[in-house]
């Protein structure tokens, strides 16, 4: 089993997000289960989302404490609420932001992990750019399907185009695939390429 | 259902009636009614409630080609209609709970329309405590969908199937069981109360009328016309209570045109919010005539009297005549 | 088909498949996506000559259900928490004058204090009401239950709660088998009722009844029930040869056959249980699990049956009886008469808290060892009991309980659970 959880604010579809992936999860023919930390509808306050794929059927209903890959969707976040808490030295890490992890102030702190899983990424940028709204839930996708390599960008594409029409799926599309160039340049193409031969 | 009613039980109501032009009479009249609320039910001797209920339903009936689905609040007309282990209603009606009698209406409106039945109409009936006190929340919202009900209140201004309490729509300085004139109070107090036709209209429904026993062909008129109007329609009865008022039975009729002519109790129309006809008052009487023979006013004539309370009804009922007319233009 | 989707969103078209006459019911958290899901279909033309309405109130909701189902009309809503308790009135009076409405629960706490989160406090409030109660477990049984629902209302003429947890199956995206409209219309036929508002062949339905019938009444009420523990086998029976799945029926057992230590839960929690009693049997404990779907009728004797012959049963539930303790351990206990064997109740999940496998692994353990209290409560923070305990004693005028809790526990910022 694979775990994911995505951090962000309300208003940001970090809910969606993890919708969409469990989405791509299951066109590649795997389970997967996706599902909010459960609150208040409210512009702006912290919310978690989860995703859990798995080859064979996912029973377990928790909140993700021990996340194989944790997507931060809000820099603000950081140094407010315990994001990292159950990542383990293996675990993948993927930042929404321009800004390298030493800028970000985790210099030191990253340093527990392996260097070729974390990455920051702008898909806030990216997002602005291809879809013309600060919407990185999409593009993040994308960099964690380069990032970790459990799911195909074909996938993660045909997920986002199931959930929005027409030219905005397009665009969405278009900021993950951007967003999956960035993160294979920085995580090396051999991960994508083990994907690709699922 | 339709059952032929023998000549002799119509009563006098029929022989008068004779002398109409045909298309004046009353459908009570007529030994062809439905008789939806037949004999045999528990009302008290000269129930306004009885009365009145039988025009609407065999009213609306005539008007539906005999198909309607009735459906009552919990109250005197359900109590009295259905004592264990009998029934008076021979059209299909069903009873739910006390405050919920137009969200039913509603529901069976609703399974006629999804089965394609718009030639069976819906009737829903409450008292006042049932219509504008606890059934209120249903009321507006039945009146804010615009559903296809004709809802009718009876009101006899008080809980009377549980012993005379106050309601909403209880006048002031009435005595009920829980407005007792002690301790100096007048009984209800003033400045209390709700008017549900005036509210039915806020609500701009396609119909909306005030009706009372005193004149039966205005209200079986009045059904009638509302049964040919589509959407969310609403009449309010008045209806005596010998009962609970304290009022002789022979009295009923009496008093509820005492009512009207005092100007307490104006008769009027509204279509969409706006008032489309309002009944004169022919014979102007002053509100004494219409409290005296109750007993729920009794302590408003003691010696000496309460001629302050006594003033601040007929202040109301001035303010009914210049609102609405009722004593046509022009006047004070 | 398979489908990744929203548990709500099965549900409604679930229910869309059934082919509603009328879907009437007000908002609230957490079952709202279902109601929208069902206004978006039949806006859309695919329910028929389905009717939605927006009613005013929970109240209301049942109400309009109450007259729809008295006039021949298949008949939904649904709702939650505080919703349920606002239309008691109404879920008594549909049982007791027969309609088979089915209304889906998605579970959540029942205040004060107000909270959002799911636990089985609503449902549990209205067990004796004459309603059928059953319970999913995922979002593949929640529509596989509704289903079975409508069959079940309209055969025995008996309204039906389909109970699912509130956001953890609603909100929940999941892969789920959605049936076909064929294998719908031939597992569920159209709607025959037992009485009818027509005027054709007028009858009164509310009618007062004496002490002299009353008790018969009733009776046949409960006899209903029982009725109900044939029927819901037979359909479940019936749905699996249709749709090729097992779904539903009165309990499902868990690799219970060998196992010295049986637990029992209703809905999703069971889930985390089969994955942790996997755990336990891997590492050698003899442990097995029983999930009751039915919980009215309450499947006496096939409970019985699963446990005779276990040394332990630890009865897991979302709700409890205050100043008692379990609900449903209540009822298994009752099931056991006759049986002797340690039964533990374990309260978890209450107002929403996460029931993690590791607690499960640890609570399980204890019962092993026979180290339960009963009830035992799950996570339970001694420490902030303790203090508000001490800080009534300290002064009269403590303040509100749920104030001084929050403020003590410093509800700012984000925590994991």
């Amino acid at each position: 089993m694979f775990q994911i959880r995505i951090h962000g604010r309300g208003g940001q579809g970090v809910v969606t997000g993890a919708e969409m992936l469990s989405v791509a999860a299951f066109l590649e023919g795997k389970h997967a289960q996706a599902f909010p930390s459960f609150g208040s509808e409210r512009m702006g306050a912290p919310v978690m989302a989860f995703c859990r794929i798995d080859d064979k059927e996912i029973r377990l209903r928790e909140p993700v404490m021990e996340p194989d890959a944790l997507i931060v969707q809000d820099p603000t976040l950081l140094h407010q609420v315990d994001l990292f808490s159950g990542l383990g030295a293996d675990g993948y890490m993927l930042i929404n932001s321009s800004r390298s992890f030493e800028e970000l102030g985790l210099g030191e702190f990253v340093g527990r992990f392996r260097r070729e899983n974390i990455a920051t990424v702008p898909a806030t940028e990216l997002a602005r750019k291809h879809l013309g709204r600060p919407l990185p839930n999409a593009a993040l996708l994308g960099g964690f399907a380069a990032m970790t390599g459990r799911i195909r960008l074909a996938s993660v594409e045909a997920a986002i185009r199931d959930k929005f029409p027409g030219r905005i799926g397009d665009a969405n599309a278009a900021a993950a695939a951007a967003a999956h160039r960035a993160i294979t340049a920085v995580c090396g193409p051999e991960r994508v390429k083990d994907a690709q031969a699922d | 259902m339709v059952q032929r009613i023998k000549f002799y039980q119509t009563g006098t109501l029929t022989v008068g009636n004779r002398l109409l032009d045909e298309r004046n009479r009353t459908v009570q009249s007529t030994v062809d009614r439905s008789n939806s609320l037949t004999s045999g039910h528990r009302a008290c001797q000269g129930c306004g409630e009885a009365l009145g209920a039988r025009y609407v339903v065999d009213a609306a009936m005539r008007a539906s080609d005999n198909r309607i689905v009735a459906v009552n609040a919990t109250g005197c007309l359900e109590v009295f209609s259905t004592p264990y282990p009998e029934s008076s209603w021979q059209v299909p009606w069903i009873h739910s709970l006390f405050g919920n009698a137009p969200a039913v209406a509603t529901g069976v409106a609703a399974a006629l329309r999804a089965k394609g039945r718009d030639d069976v109409r819906v009737l829903g009936q409450g008292g006042d405590g049932g219509t504008v006190d606890i059934g209120f929340g249903c009321l507006s919202g039945m009146f804010e969908r615009n559903d296809d009900v004709l809802y009718v209140c009876y009101d006899n201004e008080a809980y009377m199937n549980t012993g005379v309490q106050r309601s909403g729509r209880t006048p002031p300085a009435a005595r009920t069981a829980t407005t007792p004139p002690v301790g100096g109070g007048p009984g209800n107090p003033f400045g209390q109360g709700k008017d549900p036709a005036l509210i039915a209209m806020a609500h701009g429904i396609p119909y909306v009328a005030t009706a009372t026993v005193a004149d039966l062909h205005d209200l079986e008129a009045k059904v009638t016309k509302a049964m040919g109007i589509q959407g969310a329609r609403y009449v309010h009865v008045h209806v005596t209570c010998p009962l609970g008022w304290g009022s002789r039975p022979a009295d009923t009729i009496r008093l509820a045109r005492a009512a009207v002519e005092c100007g307490l109790f104006p008769l009027f129309e509204a279509e969409h919010g706006e008032i489309t006809e309002v009944t004169p008052i022919r014979r102007k009487v002053p509100v004494e005539e219409y409290l005296r023979p109750q007993r729920r006013f009794a302590h408003l004539f003691r010696s000496p009297p309460d001629t302050e309370a006594i003033a601040a009804i007929q202040a109301i009922a001035d303010r009914n005549i210049r609102k609405f007319g009722l004593l046509g233009k022009g006047d004070g | 088909m398979l489908r990744q989707i929203e548990g709500s969103r099965a549900v409604a078209e679930a229910i869309a498949l059934c082919r509603p006459d009328v879907v009437c019911a007000y908002p609230i958290t957490p079952q709202t996506h279902i109601v929208e899901g069902l206004s978006e279909l039949v806006r859309a033309g695919q329910v028929g000559n389905c009717q939605f309405i927006n009613v005013e109130s929970e109240f209301a909701a049942l109400s309009v259900a109450i007259g729809s189902s008295a006039t021949g009309a298949r008949t939904y809503t649904a709702t939650s928490s505080q919703g349920l308790l606002f239309m008691a009135e109404a879920v008594y009076n549909a049982a007791g004058l027969g309609l088979p409405i089915v209304m889906t629960i998605g579970n959540r706490a029942i205040g004060a204090p107000i909270n959002i989160w799911n636990d089985h406090s609503d449902s549990m409030s209205m067990r004796d009401s004459g309603w059928i109660q059953l319970y999913a477990e995922t979002n593949q049984e929640a529509v596989d239950l509704h289903l079975q629902a409508f069959r079940l209302a309209e055969q025995l003429s008996v309204p039906v709660m389909v109970c699912e947890d509130g956001f953890i199956l609603t909100h929940a995206y999941e892969r789920v088998d959605m049936p076909e409209q064929e294998q719908v219309d031939a597992y569920l036929p159209p709607f025959e009722p037992v009485q009818v508002l027509d005027p054709a062949e007028p009858i009164n339905i509310g009618a007062m009844v004496g002490p002299e019938a009353f008790s018969e009444v009733r009776y046949l009420a409960h006899h209903k029930q029982l009725e109900a523990l044939d029927a819901i086998p037979d359909l479940a029976a019936d749905f699996s040869r249709v749709f090729g799945r097992e779904s539903g029926g009165l309990i499902q057992t868990y690799r219970d056959d060998d196992a010295d230590m049986v637990i029992i839960a209703l809905g999703s929690v069971v889930g985390s249980i089969r994955d942790v009693v996997d755990e336990m049997r891997d590492a050698g404990v003899a442990v097995g699990a029983i999930k009751i779907v039915s919980f009215r009728p309450f499947p006496l004797e096939e409970v019985r049956a699963a446990l005779e012959g276990k040394k332990r049963v630890v009865v897991l539930e979302k709700c409890l009886a205050l100043g008692l303790g379990g609900i449903v351990a209540s009822d298994v206990r009752m099931a056991l008469r006759g049986l002797s064997l340690p039964v533990n109740t374990v309260i978890a999940g209450l107002g929403g808290r996460a029931i993690t496998k590791a607690s499960l692994h640890r609570v399980f353990r204890r019962a092993l060892e026979g180290e339960l209290h009963d009830p035992h409560f799950l996570d339970l923070d001694l420490d902030v009991v303790d203090h508000q305990l001490a800080r009534a004693k300290e002064r009269r005028r403590s303040g509100p309980i749920a104030e001084n809790i929050l403020r003590e526990i410093g509800l700012v910022g984000h925590k994991l659970m």
